[in-house]
């Protein structure tokens, strides 16, 4: 066996990713270099202008700031839910397990935009919640959901999940079900089970998930674009905005970067701190 | 087995609700007698659905993902498999790499993807073409399949392969008779996933089609960011049947946790 064999087997792949992943990376940020005017089009000079503008902009700032806060709070309802729900997944019956596994993995394969437009339906002023609502007597006015970074925040939540759950889930199925029982036995109630127990051993679990889940949040396109609009802007719409409304492909390509190097490096930065702060987990 | 307390069993109601809610209100509305988004649905009609055969762009845009999905899927499952057999076949100088850039896409944003693929599409004068639109997809995709792929080529016993090699067999036979079956399974899993994924994908997606191109998800979105009527209710609940029978099939051949998991977790 010669040592080119793997590299002729994974030539294709190879090729196909060395033309379209490589080639159309390098080329956005060459194009973030450039400039651009209305009547000219774009421009093949280089300079820093595009980032100077984005990062002077409170206007750009704002949005920023409101991306990563809907990330964030996404991330950690994914976890304070998801947690415990992959652990009770865990001790059902085989029968409802099977059945809420097609729950929780199901709508992964179900287009963001359905789920999206469902989530418009329930959250709308004259939607399922409000109308509920009212008719209960609860509330006068209806709440305001659409358009809020709320609403947007609870549509992340259930996007993400699954992927939460499924991370956790994969955690706590290396543990040793007899450390549970141990407890149990010495005394421990479900909760301090839980807690003492179940959770350090998910913690890496749950750490990865969140890893995840807060860089796919970060770069939502979909459900911020329908629950948010215009009126609540994040990253990603507003590049969608500059490529295909205001055409300004170099400042879009600019806050398109920024986004990529932040999410890379956030990452990075996590899993420095999981690696210092949980060595001993990950043996 | 322990049992869940009433508290897990009523935590786990809620959870399966809040699952569920969306697509409910969605499958509901469709039904809808009237020309407006109502839940729950003052009677039970299907004006909405026979709409969908008056709205041809809809139809177009649905075998448009089809084709999509299906050139897609099988285009990177070609390649992934030679691939993770290098990948998964030994240690080899940049194996570590190579298997970081192909499931770098899954860590790129995708509204970075899709603005490079515009930028590169339109330079060579292929923005919003049918192939185009596939080698983009085959890009998002690979990480997927490779994963799948992957996980069943490390769980291959290479002791089998050399006993047929031992018996006179030649590589491309060890391939075909030995290799190949083995890990069909993954391959099977890996071609639906990447289907599915190349079926829903927008964000990407958004910036590279044309007119002529619009894929499923595309005319969903632009068509709810316009107006809203139960149209887009009715075609979606056609999606969501169409994707729970695959979703039904795969977990029955292959296991809906082993697909979405990439390895054996029962």
């Amino acid at each position: 066996m010669t040592s080119a064999r793997p590299w002729l087997l994974s030539a294709p792949a190879l090729v196909i990713f060395a033309v379209m992943l490589l080639t159309p990376l390098v080329m956005t940020a060459v194009l973030s270099f450039n400039s651009f005017d209305f009547y000219g089009g774009i421009k093949p000079t280089f300079g820093f202008q595009n980032y100077a503008d984005v990062l002077s902009d409170s206007y750009f700032y704002e949005i920023f700031l409101r991306t990563f806060l809907i990330a964030l709070a996404t991330t950690v309802i994914a976890a304070l839910i998801g947690t415990p729900q992959a652990y009770f997944l865990l001790r059902m019956h085989p029968f409802w397990r099977s059945l809420m596994i097609l729950v929780v993995l199901g709508p992964l394969l179900i287009s963001v935009v359905v789920r999206t437009l469902g989530w418009a339906i329930l959250l709308g002023n004259n939607g399922v919640i409000n109308d509920a609502l009212r008719s209960i007597g609860l509330i006068e006015r209806p709440l305001k959901m659409m358009y809020t970074s709320g609403g947007i925040v609870l549509a992340l939540v259930h996007v993400m999940v699954p992927f939460m759950i499924l991370a956790v889930w994969a955690a706590l199925q290396r543990q040793d079900p007899a450390t549970e029982k141990a407890a149990e036995s010495l005394g421990a109630r479900p909760a301090t089970v839980f807690r003492r127990i179940v959770l350090p051993q998910a913690m890496p679990g749950i750490l990865s998930g969140s890893l995840i889940v807060f860089s796919l949040s970060a770069s939502a396109f979909a459900t911020p674009a329908i629950l948010g609009g215009r009126r609540v802007k994040v990253v990603s719409t507003t590049v969608y905005d500059e490529f295909l409304n205001t055409l300004n492909w170099p400042l879009g390509a600019a806050i398109a970067v920024i986004l990529l190097v932040s999410v890379l490096a956030i990452m990075v930065a996590w899993n420095k701190l999981v690696e210092k702060r949980f060595a001993g987990v990950f043996e | 087995m322990t049992r869940n307390s009433l508290f897990a069993k009523l935590f786990s109601l809620i959870f399966a609700i809040f699952m569920l809610a969306p697509l409910v209100v969605v499958v509901g509305v469709a039904f809808t007698p009237e020309g407006f988004l109502e839940f729950p649905p003052s009677g039970i009609s299907l004006r909405w659905f026979w709409a969908i055969l008056d709205n041809p762009d809809f139809i177009d845009a649905a075998i448009m993902s089809l084709q999509l999905g299906v050139a897609s899927a099988t285009i990177a499952t070609v390649i992934c498999v030679p691939a993770a057999l290098a990948i998964g076949g030994g240690r080899f100088a940049g194996r570590d790499a190579l298997q970081a850039l192909f499931l770098s896409p899954l860590t790129v944003p995708t509204v970075v993807l899709g603005i490079a693929f515009l930028r590169f599409l339109s330079m060579l004068g292929l923005n919003g073409t049918f192939g185009g639109l596939v080698f983009c997809h085959v890009v998002i995709v690979v990480p997927f399949v490779l994963r799948l792929v992957l996980a069943s080529v490390t769980g291959l016993d290479p002791s089998i392969a050399r006993a047929a090699t031992s018996l006179g067999a030649g590589g491309w036979t060890v391939f075909r008779r030995i290799t190949l079956p083995a890990i069909v399974p993954g391959i099977v899993g890996g071609w639906v996933l990447a289907f599915i994924t190349s079926f829903d994908e927008l964000t990407v997606t958004v910036f590279i089609v044309n007119p002529a191109t619009t894929t499923l998800p595309v005319k969903l979105f632009s068509h709810i960011t316009q107006t809203t009527d139960p149209l887009v209710a009715s075609v979606s609940t056609v999606a969501i049947l169409f994707t729970v029978a695959l979703m039904l099939i795969v977990d029955r051949l292959y296991g809906l946790d082993r697909l979405l998991i990439g390895e054996g977790s029962r």
